[in-house]
């Protein structure tokens, strides 16, 4: 598992309060973890601070799963 | 009118998570109060607080008990006590499991006084430092005063009335009355009704301080502080907690033969009209207030035994609503007792009302008066009544009233007996 995925999946358990191991790459935020809309802004802005990237408001419309979170953050961070 | 009683209750307090706890430590006559600890108050002219204790503390609360993790994370403290207090209740009730039909006849009325204060003041600080793109999403639902009644009537389904009274002090006692008024009026069966508060905060202890409302003379004593009718008073002891009680249409109790605490029989409100901080000289506002709820009481005056007084501890408003018990009682007053539970667990502000009604029940089923601590030196206005000094008095208690008085002016009593 990389780096961004471990540290992606701390904050997701850590906001969500979900249990570590339901926390998979295939896992969806809205779907399979519990998650509303605003719950997702959350962990988006959460996901900005501790990687330090800036995720527009249409790429945070796009991440749905905890895959898809550790691929945006791999492709744009510094 | 339809006649309403309490069939479950809910307490978080500074001396205990629990309504049996709670009065334990109340009856013991033991102090909430000490150093805060939330956060470095060592530049504060008040210092000191009755703090909810963590959970690892002999009577401390556990917030993950009734309370999602994540519903913990998004909301300010009084919500996460509000949403306890009502679990508590509802399960003391035995109503957690209500058909849909039921609980389209049951709502919520869980207010507070000053609301999601922590919250606003550390936000403010996320705003001005790192801008408005890291202010919270859960930010404003997180701190709004009705989301007690909203997240209450989430967790259990309750689709009645739901409403959030805003009263500073006064907001516990009204809730419960205008939820009685609900449930005697036909718009519901059940309401879960009191209030809660949390605003142990820099701001919030430096608010009232320069409004001069605060203890600051007993920063090294603070069990001392909180001493209602003392020569030595000098201000309120901030506390923080929540009470919640089950109001329920008498037939409908019965009918399933639930346990009955206790009926609410009289209402009173007034207002001031005279400052915003400072009570009415004569003490006109507590008088009226007070008057009107043993008028709907259909009472004599003789037969109220308690009063659970407002008794903040402040140099001019515990003199003021003895004033004005004195001049409406008359002579009755030399056969009651009336003591100030906030020399104990200080004042929970919009909580307040609501926790001081249920020690008001918990006085009715146990006959006992909880004692008025700290209470060495009586004011000379005192004298002849009896204001349950230092230890808690076993005496027959029939019929109890309790006194909430807020900032604007705004005053709720509620009369309640045995059924």
């Amino acid at each position: 598992m990389s780096e961004t995925a471990d540290r992606v999946k701390k904050i997701v358990v850590e906001h969500l309060g979900v249990e570590a191991d339901k926390v998979t790459e295939d896992a969806s935020f809205i779907d399979d973890l519990g998650a509303d809309s605003l719950d997702i802004v959350e962990l988006v802005m959460a996901f900005e601070e501790e990687f330090g990237v800036e995720i527009p408001d249409d790429a945070a419309e796009k991440i749905t799963t905890v895959k898809d979170a550790i691929t945006y953050i791999d492709e744009h961070k510094g | 009118m339809r006649r309403v009683v309490v069939t479950g209750l809910g307490l978080v307090t500074p001396l205990g998570a629990d309504v049996e706890t709670s009065w334990n430590n109340i009856i013991a006559a033991k102090s909430g109060a000490g150093p805060i600890t939330r956060f470095d108050a060592s530049n504060q002219k008040c210092r000191i607080a009755c703090e909810v204790k963590p959970a690892d503390h002999e009577y401390g609360f556990d917030a993950s008990k009734r309370v999602d993790h994540k519903i913990q994370r998004q909301v300010d403290p009084f919500i996460v006590y509000g949403i306890d207090a009502a679990g508590q209740a509802i399960e003391d009730a035995g109503l957690t499991e209500m058909s849909e039909e039921e609980r389209l006849r049951a709502g919520c009325s869980i207010g507070a006084g000053i609301g999601g204060l922590p919250g606003i003041e550390s936000e403010s600080i996320v705003l001005h430092e790192k801008g408005p793109g890291r202010v919270s999403p859960h930010f404003v639902h997180g701190r709004l005063i009705n989301l007690i009644s909203g997240q209450v009537s989430i967790k259990y389904g309750l689709m009645g009335p739901n409403h959030a009274v805003v009263t500073a002090c006064s907001t516990g006692a009204h809730s419960i009355g205008d939820a009685a008024r609900m449930i005697a009026l036909d718009d519901a069966d059940v309401m879960l009704a009191g209030g809660a508060e949390g605003a142990i905060c820099p701001l919030g202890i430096a608010g009232f301080a320069q409004a001069r409302a605060l203890s600051t003379a007993f920063n090294d004593t603070p069990e001392k502080a909180s001493r209602p009718y003392d020569k030595d008073r000098d201000g309120f002891v901030m506390g923080e907690g929540a009470g919640v009680v089950v109001l329920e249409e008498y037939e409908h109790a019965k009918a399933r033969g639930a346990k009955i605490y206790a009926e609410v029989i009289g209402y009173g409100l007034s207002g001031d009209a005279y400052h915003v901080t400072a009570p009415h000289p004569e003490g006109s506002g507590a008088f009226r207030s007070m008057q009107m709820a043993v008028k709907k009481s259909g009472l004599d005056l003789s037969d109220i035994d308690y009063i659970n007084a407002h008794g903040t501890s402040t140099p001019l408003g515990d003199e003021l609503e003895l004033g004005a018990v004195r001049r409406l009682f008359g002579n009755n007053i030399a056969n009651l007792s009336m003591s100030s539970t906030k020399s104990a667990i200080g004042h929970l502000l919009g909580g307040a009302g609501a926790v001081e009604s249920i020690f008001c029940i918990l006085a009715l089923r146990d006959q006992i008066v909880p004692p008025t601590l700290n209470l060495d030196n009586p004011s000379e206005g005192c004298a002849g009544v009896d204001l349950v000094p230092h230890t808690a008095k076993k005496r027959q208690v029939r019929a109890v009233l309790n006194n909430s008085f807020g900032f604007g002016g705004t005053n709720a009593s509620l009369v309640m007996k045995a059924v």
